[in-house]
């Protein structure tokens, strides 16, 4: 039986057609705007972490279009925008992240003639060590990291100790910590007498040593969802920062926030505009509304966090003004440290101890 | 059959597309790796390929070979009770008159529908302390009585321990084991089973010698595709394990977020993956010399 071999071959019109919607599938690809700048704006945040309506009232002021990506962790971000800047104007690290950025040439300077807002900062903020003359970011919130903890499961007093958390059987079984290596071993060198920061690899085995013994205590090393886990009565005292208790405080009256005595973590967010950011003047315009008072208002009556514009702060309820988790008294402050980057070194130094630390 | 080779300009025209995806968005970023996994870091964003080993004698540390270790031995267990549970599942799909069989393999597929992620946190609110299981359980208990005998109802810990992990594992794997399972079933030929009976053999010893070597290649190839996935899963062990479940997978997720240490991370990744290369190759090689029972 002869079989049949078809031989390919396309008549002109064939290939013509052909090569015509192929190009048409490449229009399909994305575009980049050659003219000047058009009405965008993308903005990389945390979940939950600017006011209901700020975007809305963004494009109503100046006709800008905000997309807003979200991230979970500073990691998240670091990674995301370590191989080059995937398209985005606005980004929101924490202090040790922002100097992490700088020394890696991942940011570029704010042009502080285009944000006269500026002069509404808090003065404690208006300089940082992080950040000399406030070249590369602006603040935006700033928070402790504390315990969490159910009144009545605790007997009675005030848990302001990390020792309840790292050293003691109180709430065997039902504390929860967070879940990175930076947060809960700084704090860890805090209680033992360290420094949050510390890089002595001495200290930090020491701390390692007593969160393994610890380990048979804890349920879980819960990374942001610490509030609610004490919400639904699955722990009873956690590691988590001041404003996600705040929230779930509002919802039930038996929770408290406590900062403890040894001292903590004094973390600060930071608006930034990476660099290769496609809307450079946007960007500018949007840090400066929200350093508008009444926008930072707006946006501190949303998220519940301690906002460093000192113009949105006066503009406040006395309710959030004088909230003990919310702003802590001078003396606490003075015990609690600002995160540094640490060193690539260190960094890994305290991976490992991590690492051992999970495994035991 | 055709040979490819008579029609050439064809067969190229048909597989270039695929080739070339597989090539650009498989293939390469793997080399991508694969080199990076010999190099070192230069500065807090810049990885050199030196030619360097250290990533991977670093991986031979004990603590990673440890975790590695318990990583086998959890999706070791959670393969063997998905093959427990999916073998009967899947024998009774195909033994079910032929109107139910499309609806049972429906509801097999369904959970597939809803991303992996959503269905690890509806297992959170079944197993935590004040989920459907202890709600149930408590309801159970009072409506019997049992508080004035034994004391108040003691919420079972099902979840943040070993046993989440691997209930998770099987249920999210559950349909990787049924299908492969299902269509081996469905190809055996019904009268091997009723010669074997007609010639006195047991239920049990007609299914141990008959139905189960007939239907090994099935058995194989759902084990292949629960097992890899089970030993790279870093979400399922991240939401459920609780304090003590680190897995290889977490491991390596965080090489790549918080320490920044790609490099390494890569060493890790390309380690689980010559074992599994490893594990494939010892398969076949047993496979090879067997005299396989063609279907």
């Amino acid at each position: 039986m002869p079989s049949f071999h078809p031989r390919f071959r396309p008549s002109r019109r064939h290939v013509l057609g052909g090569g015509a919607s192929a190009l048409v599938g490449l229009t399909f690809l994305p575009r980049f705007a050659l003219s000047e700048e058009e009405k965008k704006l993308n903005f990389y945040n945390w979940d939950t972490y600017i006011g209901e309506t700020t975007l809305a009232d963004f494009k109503e002021a100046t006709g800008i279009d905000v997309k807003m990506d979200l991230f979970a962790d500073n990691d998240e971000l670091f990674a995301k925008l370590k191989e080059g800047n995937p398209g985005y104007d606005v980004i929101v690290p924490t202090n040790d992240y922002v100097e992490r950025m700088i020394k890696a040439g991942m940011v570029m300077p704010i042009d502080h003639a285009k944000i006269p807002n500026m002069s509404n900062i808090d003065k404690k903020f208006q300089d940082a060590a992080f950040d000399p003359g406030r070249k590369y970011s602006i603040p935006y919130m700033w928070g402790t990291l504390g315990i969490g903890y159910r009144k009545s499961k605790s007997g009675g007093g005030v848990m302001d100790s990390w020792k309840v958390l790292l050293d003691s059987d109180k709430f065997s079984g039902k504390l929860s910590l967070l879940g990175d290596a930076q947060n809960v071993i700084g704090c860890t060198l805090k209680y033992l007498g360290h420094s949050f920061n510390s890089t002595n690899p001495a200290e930090i085995k020491e701390a390692e040593e007593l969160l393994i013994k610890q380990k048979k205590n804890v349920k879980v090393f819960a990374d942001d969802n610490g509030q609610d886990l004490l919400a639904s009565g699955e722990v009873d005292a956690c590691m988590e920062w001041n404003g996600d208790i705040i929230q779930v405080m509002k919802e039930d009256k038996d929770l408290a926030y406590a900062v403890p005595t040894e001292g903590t973590l004094l973390w600060q967010d930071c608006v930034c505009i990476p660099k290769g950011a496609p809307h450079p003047e946007n960007a500018h315009l949007f840090l400066n509304f929200i350093l508008d008072a009444e926008n930072g208002k707006k946006i501190a009556d949303t998220i519940q966090y301690a906002t460093a514009n000192a113009a949105a702060r006066a503009l406040m309820d006395k309710d959030y003004q004088e909230n003990p988790a919310i702003f802590p008294p001078e003396e606490v402050i003075a015990k609690c440290e600002p995160g540094i980057y640490v060193g690539e070194e260190a960094i890994k130094i305290r991976d490992e101890a991590w690492t051992r630390i999970q495994a035991a | 059959m055709e040979s490819w080779k008579d029609n050439r300009q064809v067969f190229w025209i048909l597989a270039l597309p695929g080739t070339f995806w597989l090539l650009c968005f498989f293939l390469l970023p793997l080399g991508i790796i694969w080199l990076m996994s010999f190099g070192e870091k230069t500065s807090i964003t810049d990885v050199a390929i030196t030619g360097t080993l250290a990533n991977y004698l670093r991986a031979f540390d004990p603590v990673y070979l440890q975790i590695l270790w318990k990583s086998i031995w959890i999706s070791v267990l959670a393969t063997a009770l998905c093959l427990l549970v999916a073998y009967p599942v899947a024998f009774g799909i195909c033994f079910a008159r032929p109107v139910w069989k499309p609806l049972l393999l429906l509801l097999v597929i369904l959970p597939f529908w809803i991303n992996l992620l959503i269905r690890t946190y509806a297992l959170i609110a079944v197993f935590r302390t004040n989920g459907f299981v202890n709600a149930g359980l408590a309801f159970l208990y009072d409506l019997v009585g049992l508080s004035p005998l034994i004391g108040p109802f003691q919420p079972l810990q099902l979840l943040y321990n070993d046993f989440a992990v691997i209930a998770g594992l099987v249920y999210v794997y559950m349909p990787f084991m049924v299908l492969p399972l299902y269509a081996t079933i469905e190809r055996l030929d019904r009268s091997y089973l009723e010669a074997s009976l007609d010639l006195g053999a047991s239920q049990s010893r007609t299914f141990l010698s008959v139905t189960l070597p007939l239907t090994m290649p099935g058995v194989v190839s759902g084990i292949i595709l629960v097992f890899i996935p089970c030993l790279g899963s870093f979400l399922t062990p991240d939401l459920l394990g609780g304090a003590n479940a680190v897995m290889i997978g977490n491991v390596i997720e965080r090489q790549f977020k918080a320490a920044n240490d790609w490099p390494f991370g890569a060493a890790l990744s390309f380690l689980l993956m010559y074992a599994t290369f490893f594990a494939l190759a010892v398969r076949s090689a047993l496979s090879g010399r067997k005299s396989g029972m063609e279907l």
